[in-house]
C-alpha cells in the first residue's frame, strides 16, 4: 500500500503546510488553527470510534480537560510539561471512563459519554466555586498563534501517523474484528476490553493534547467556555461526513465542514444550531458511510457500465 | 424530612420519563438522545400557554401530551422507519437512531434557543405551602408527585393487564418471536415511541409546575431517564418507575446534605456503581454482554 511516492506527496504537503504562518494574515491562520484542531480531534476520534463503532459523544470531555489542565498550571511551569501533564490526565480519565463501560455492550459507554462532558463541567465548577473560590482563569502564555498553529500541525500529523501505525499493527486488526463479530473477536483470542481500553484512551490522550494546545488561544477560560457541547458534535459529524473507517476519511470530512461552519456562524449565528442538527441527520441518511466511500462506490458503478 | 418529600416528587417525575423512555429504547428500540429535548420543548409549552392565555397546567395537558403523541409519531415515520427498514440487513439500528437523534438533539435545542434565549424560564402556579403530616411542601410539587404517580401507575397497569400490554411485553422481549404469532411489529413499535414522546411530554409538564428551566437542560434529563432505565433494566416498567423514585430520593438527599452543586455527579456515581455491580439493572434479569 505504501509507496515512495505517497510518502513524498505527504512529506511536500507538510512542508507547505508549516510554511502557510508566513503568508497568511491573522484571519487566515485562526481558520487554519481550527481547522487543524478539527483535523486532529476527528481523526482521534475515528482511530476507536470507526472500527469499533462505540460512538463516543465525550470528545469535549477530554477536549476541555485538557485546555483547562493549561488554565490551572499556566503559571510557572513550561508550557511542553503542561502539555504533558494535561496528556496524562486525559489518559487517566479515560482510563476510568473505559475501565467502567468498556466491558459492557457499546450502548453503556454511549450513555456514559453523552454526558460526561456535563458532569466534568459541573465538577470543575462545583470545585472551583467552593473550593478555589475563583471561576474562570488567564493564561498567559507567551505564544504566537503561528507556534499554535505549528504545534497543532505537529498534533494533527502526529495523530495521522499513528493513526497510520494503529491500522498496521496487530491490536488495529483487533479492533477491527472486534467492531465487526465481538463473538468471533472472542473466540479467536482477543482481549476484547483490554484492546478497546487501548485505542479509547490513545484516541482520548490525542484529543486532551489537542484542547491542550488551543487553550492559550482563548486567554481566558472557564468550564461553560471549554466544555462546550458543539465541539463533540462537531467531531461526529466530520468523522462521519469523511468516512470513519478510513485513515484520510476525517480529513475530507473536516475541509468542506468546517468551512461552511465558518460561514453559516458568520451569517447566522442564532440557526447556526438547527442548520447543524438537520445537516448532522441528512449526513446519516445519505452517506452512512462517508463521502470517501461513496465516491468509490459510484467509480465502480461507472467503471462497470 | 422535607427533603424526603421533595425526592419523592423528583423522583416521579423522572419515573415519568423514565417510562417513557422505557418504551423508546424497551419496546421500540430506538435509543433517542433528543429524548430531554422533548421533555423541556413541553415544558416550554406549558410555560407559554400558562403565560400568554393563563391555562392551567392541568389543562395544558390535555393539549401538550396529543400533540406530542402526534409529533413523535411523525418523527418516527419520517426519521426512524427508514432506519429500522435499513438495518434490517445490517442490524445497526442502534447506531444509527443514536445518530440521528444526537442530530435531533442539537436541532431542537437551537429552534428552542431561537424561540426562548438562553435564560432560565418558569411560571407561578400554585405556589402556596401546603401541610402534609406535618411537613410543609409547596401545592405544585403535591400536584406534580400526584400526577406523576397516577399516570406511572395507570401506564403500568395497562402493560401489566391488557391484552395490548403484553403484545407491547412481546416485542420488548423477542421482536423476531412477536412476529411469528401475528404481531405487527413495526406498527407495535411505531406507537410505543409514540406513547414515549407523550410521557416525556407529560413529565415535562410536570416538571415546569415547580422546576425552572432552561433550552439546553434537555441533555441532563435524557441523562437521568436513562439511568434510570438501565437501572430499572431495560424494558423493565416497574423497575423504571421504582428506580426514579430512587434516583428522586438520592438527588435530594445530596442536595440537602452536601451540596446542589453536585446532585448530578451523584447521578454519575449511580451510574458507575450500577455499571460495576449490576449492569443488567436492579430489576433486571439475565447477563448483558
Amino acid at each position: 500500500m505504501i509507496t515512495g511516492a505517497k510518502v513524498s506527496v505527504a512529506i511536500i504537503a507538510f512542508g507547505l503546510l508549516a510554511l502557510l504562518p508566513f503568508f497568511l494574515e491573522a484571519y487566515g491562520l485562526g481558520l487554519m488553527i481550527g481547522m487543524l484542531s478539527y483535523v486532529a480531534l476527528a481523526t482521534a476520534w475515528s482511530m476507536f470510534s470507526g472500527p469499533t463503532h462505540y460512538i463516543s459523544l465525550a470528545t469535549v470531555a477530554f477536549y476541555g480537560v485538557g485546555a483547562y489542565t493549561v488554565a490551572v498550571l499556566n503559571e510557572g511551569i513550561s508550557f511542553p510539561v503542561i502539555l504533558l501533564i494535561a496528556v496524562l490526565i486525559g489518559l487517566v480519565l479515560s482510563l476510568a471512563v473505559g475501565v467502567a463501560t468498556l466491558r459492557l455492550a457499546g450502548v453503556y459507554f454511549v450513555i456514559f459519554s453523552f454526558g460526561l462532558a456535563e458532569l466534568v463541567r459541573q465538577l470543575i465548577t462545583w470545585y472551583e466555586v467552593n473550593v478555589t473560590g475563583t471561576l474562570g482563569r488567564y493564561i498567559f502564555l507567551p505564544l504566537e498563534p503561528q507556534d499554535i498553529y505549528w504545534l497543532l500541525l505537529g498534533a494533527a500529523t502526529l495523530t495521522l501517523i499513528i493513526g497510520w501505525l494503529v491500522r498496521r499493527s496487530r491490536i488495529g486488526l483487533a479492533l477491527r474484528v472486534i467492531g465487526d463479530d465481538e463473538v468471533i473477536a472472542a473466540h479467536i483470542g482477543i482481549n476484547l476490553t483490554r484492546t478497546k481500553l487501548l485505542l479509547f484512551a490513545l484516541s482520548a490522550s490525542l484529543i486532551t493534547l489537542v484542547g491542550a494546545i488551543q487553550a492559550p488561544r482563548w486567554v481566558y477560560i472557564e468550564p461553560s467556555i471549554v466544555f462546550n457541547p458543539t465541539v463533540s458534535f462537531l467531531t461526529v459529524i466530520m468523522a462521519l461526513l469523511g468516512g470513519p473507517h478510513r485513515l484520510f476519511g476525517p480529513l475530507f470530512g473536516v475541509v468542506p465542514l468546517f468551512l461552511l461552519f465558518e460561514w453559516l456562524s458568520a451569517n447566522f449565528p442564532n440557526h447556526y444550531s438547527i442548520i447543524l442538527g438537520a445537516l448532522f441527520i441528512a449526513i446519516v441518511f445519505v452517506l452512512p458511510n462517508g463521502v470517501l466511500e461513496f465516491l468509490d462506490r459510484f467509480r465502480l458503478r461507472r467503471a462497470k457500465t | 424530612m422535607t427533603s424526603l418529600m421533595i425526592g419523592l416528587v423528583l423522583g416521579g417525575t423522572y419515573a415519568l420519563a423514565a417510562l417513557g423512555l422505557t418504551m423508546q429504547y424497551g419496546v421500540a428500540r430506538i435509543m433517542n438522545l433528543a429524548y430531554g429535548e422533548f421533555v423541556i420543548s413541553a415544558a416550554f409549552a406549558t410555560f407559554v400557554l400558562f403565560s400568554s392565555i393563563n391555562l392551567n397546567p392541568l389543562l395544558a395537558m390535555f393539549i401538550v401530551a396529543p400533540a406530542a403523541f402526534s409529533i413523535s409519531y411523525f418523527v418516527y415515520a419520517i426519521l426512524m422507519a427508514p432506519l429500522v427498514k435499513r438495518s434490517k440487513k445490517k442490524g445497526n439500528l442502534e447506531n444509527d437512531s443514536i445518530l440521528i437523534t444526537f442530530g435531533l438533539l442539537f436541532l431542537v435545542q437551537g429552534i428552542l434557543l431561537v424561540l426562548f434565549g438562553a435564560d432560565f424560564a418558569s411560571y407561578n402556579y400554585l405556589n402556596i405551602p401546603v401541610n402534609v403530616f406535618g411537613i410543609t411542601i409547596a401545592a405544585n410539587r403535591l400536584i406534580a408527585f400526584g400526577l406523576a404517580m397516577i399516570l406511572g401507575l395507570s401506564l403500568y397497569c395497562l402493560v401489566a393487564y391488557s391484552q395490548w400490554g403484553i403484545t407491547l411485553r412481546a416485542v420488548a422481549t423477542k421482536p423476531e418471536n412477536a412476529r411469528l404469532v401475528g404481531i405487527n411489529v413495526d406498527r407495535v413499535a411505531q406507537i410505543a415511541f409514540a406513547i414515549g414522546g407523550m410521557l416525556a411530554a407529560l413529565a415535562g409538564v410536570v416538571i415546569s409546575m415547580f422546576q425552572t428551566f432552561t433550552a439546553t437542560s434537555g441533555v441532563v434529563f435524557t441523562m437521568k431517564a436513562l439511568i434510570v432505565v438501565i437501572m430499572g433494566g431495560v424494558g423493565n416498567f416497574m423497575g423504571a418507575l421504582i428506580s426514579g423514585l430512587i434516583l428522586g430520593l438520592a438527588e435530594a438527599t445530596v442536595s440537602t446534605y452536601v451540596d446542589p452543586g453536585l446532585t448530578l455527579a451523584s447521578t454519575y456515581l449511580i451510574f458507575l456503581v450500577l455499571l460495576l455491580w449490576r449492569p443488567q439493572g436492579l430489576f433486571g434479569k439475565g447477563v448483558v454482554k
